[in-house]
């Protein structure tokens, strides 16, 4: 049985990540599960300084999801290279890290920063909806996701995945236009903007006001996406939103994600990820399913 | 350090001591690992609901392997936990966070100092430390659950909102009425409460150490959802904000901006 997919050139040992954000650098969950069976980590959004984020509250639980608006929270691109990496490359796992910027220089200044460090891809977060500044305003108009893109194409010594907004009209317009200014994979989808309020305070319930749905909640929406844009494009897919089990991420897979991530259900879950391989694993078995490649897509 | 982990348990008895107020007996294996201070991530088993909610630990039975939390009403995750009956099972997570630094009052003389429902983790650290133990503790109403259980560890002394029995107001108000003095203090209540706290241990020059709650997700230090503020730049973002479930949920008051 194979599970082993490759995006850009990158050979992956099965199709299931982490999402950024849920996840850390891996220490906080290396207690849970073993990264070495992970297909790859994909590490919190850095920028090139650190970033103190948004007041608290700053999560609050739906109906089947939650809110979150971190905002960013990190400690900059310097104690990712120090302190993180080295932790990750302890394991046999890939390293993805996820970079988010103010303006297209902080990104090109983390690109760059990464070049030589032993990161196998870089995601690049265009889709936080948590910050005023930067991270959204460049995933939510075709020309402005073009033009951030090429400019980080030109840098980066890594294939470049561009993780989008599942807040926009059209995503295969956002899919196609990442893919035209030389995209190597696509990251969807980030989570949708919402908003909770308690009735008795008549207060938000985050501080921030609104905030980024993620779970199960979240699921069709994303499977929904992740096709379109599948059909649009022909660079690969990592599918995200909701994945709690290796049923939904095969539904991933059979809509043209070439991998997954999990996301919100390493919090809920924090073995999610080593049961999701694993379910994969048996439902290939059950259904007589040789390689996992032979899922990608393959609804019809 | 114990390694975390997501377990079953299973329910040996609940009762509502006090108007909304539930005593949870558990028994697991977590209570090997437990210490003052600390807490687990209990999980509603309606669908409806999604994440673990984070209770303190208000006693660890080691040789019987139980835990006991005692946890008040204030959503529909514990209103759930509230009709959970003796022989069901329950998920949780644990043991999380640092606890109270026990070797920091050795010996001392120390206010265990507690408000409402941050009352319950008193009563572990009031088994285990060693000192000259005042525990003050302040309730809405003369119902006052856990206090006999309480007065087994230490002097206590009662405050309550309406004045219905002890002293009338909150815990500080017991400080200053029974004109009481401490070396180090350990505390668990409502912002206003550890606001005061703060405040009073800055003013006497006393070593404070106040347990935060904030609303949490993944309660392992992955999120970053339950940040405070500190004085000193924090470890892991390397900002001025620590992670109330891992670096907390007790810190030194001087060390915190509440």
């Amino acid at each position: 049985m194979n599970t082993k997919v490759t995006i850009a050139g990158v050979p992956f040992k099965n199709p299931v990540m982490t999402a950024s954000g849920t996840f850390g650098s891996g220490m906080e969950y290396g207690e849970f599960v073993d990264l070495n069976r992970l297909g790859a980590v994909v590490t919190k959004g850095v920028a090139n300084v650190p970033w103190p984020g948004n007041p608290t509250p700053r999560v609050a639980e739906v109906y089947g999801g939650m809110l979150n608006a971190i905002g960013l929270q990190n400690p900059g691109v310097d104690v990712l290279t120090e302190r993180d990496i080295p932790f990750l490359k302890q394991y046999d796992t890939k390293i993805i890290v996820n970079i988010c910027g103010k303006t297209v220089e902080d990104y090109l200044e983390v690109v760059e920063r990464l070049g030589d460090e032993p990161v196998d891809m870089l995601e690049i977060n265009v889709s936080c909806p948590n910050v005023k500044e930067g991270a959204i305003a460049f995933g939510q108009k075709t020309e402005a996701l073009y033009d951030i893109t090429s400019q980080i194409k030109k840098k980066a010594k890594q294939p470049v995945i561009m993780k989008l907004s599942p807040n926009v009209t059209d995503i295969a317009e956002m899919a196609k236009a990442a893919e035209a200014a030389g995209a190597d994979a696509l990251s969807m989808i980030n989570t949708i903007t919402g908003m909770k309020i308690d009735i008795y305070r008549k207060k938000f319930v985050l501080a921030n006001k609104t905030g980024g749905l993620s779970g199960p909640a979240v699921k069709p929406v994303a499977v929904r996406m992740v096709y379109q844009a599948a059909q649009a494009v022909k660079i690969p897919i990592i599918g995200m939103g909701g994945i709690a089990t290796a049923e939904d991420a095969v539904e991933f897979l059979l809509a043209g994600a070439t991998a997954v991530a999990v996301g919100a259900m390493n919090f809920v879950n924090p073995y999610a990820t080593v049961e999701v391989i694993e379910g994969i694993e048996a439902y290939m078995k059950q259904t007589g399913v040789d390689d996992v490649n032979a899922l990608i897509g393959a609804v019809g | 350090m114990s390694q975390k982990k997501k377990t079953t348990a299973k329910i040996v008895s609940q009762k509502e001591i006090a108007p909304q107020i539930f005593d949870l007996w558990l028994e697991t294996e977590l209570a090997q690992d437990a210490r003052p201070g600390q807490f687990v991530a209990l999980y509603p088993k309606s669908e409806a609901t999604l994440l673990p909610r984070p209770i303190s630990i208000c006693e660890a039975d080691k040789e019987n392997n139980r835990l006991r939390l005692v946890y008040r009403i204030a959503g529909k995750g514990t209103k759930e936990f509230s009709a959970w009956r003796a022989g069901e099972e329950a998920a949780l997570l644990g043991v999380l966070g640092n606890g109270f630094p026990l070797d920091k009052a050795e010996g001392k003389k120390v206010f265990l100092m507690g408000g409402g429902i941050g009352i319950p983790p008193m009563l572990q650290l009031a088994k285990e430390l060693q000192a000259e133990k005042q525990i003050i503790v302040g309730y809405r109403n003369r119902d006052l659950f856990l206090a006999d259980e309480l007065r087994e560890n230490g002097t206590v002394y009662v405050a309550t909102e309406d004045g219905s029995t002890g002293c009338a107001g909150n815990v500080m108000d017991a400080v200053r009425e029974n004109g009481l003095k401490a070396e180090v203090i350990m505390a668990c209540g409502p912002m206003p409460m550890l606001r005061a706290i703060k405040k009073y241990a800055e003013e006497n020059g006393i070593e404070a150490y106040l347990s935060l709650e904030e609303r949490m997700a993944c309660g392992v230090g992955a999120c970053l959802g339950c940040v405070c503020k500190t004085k000193e730049v924090d470890h892991h973002s390397h900002v001025h904000n620590a992670r109330i479930c891992t670096d907390g949920p007790v810190f030194e008051a001087k060390e915190v901006d509440i």
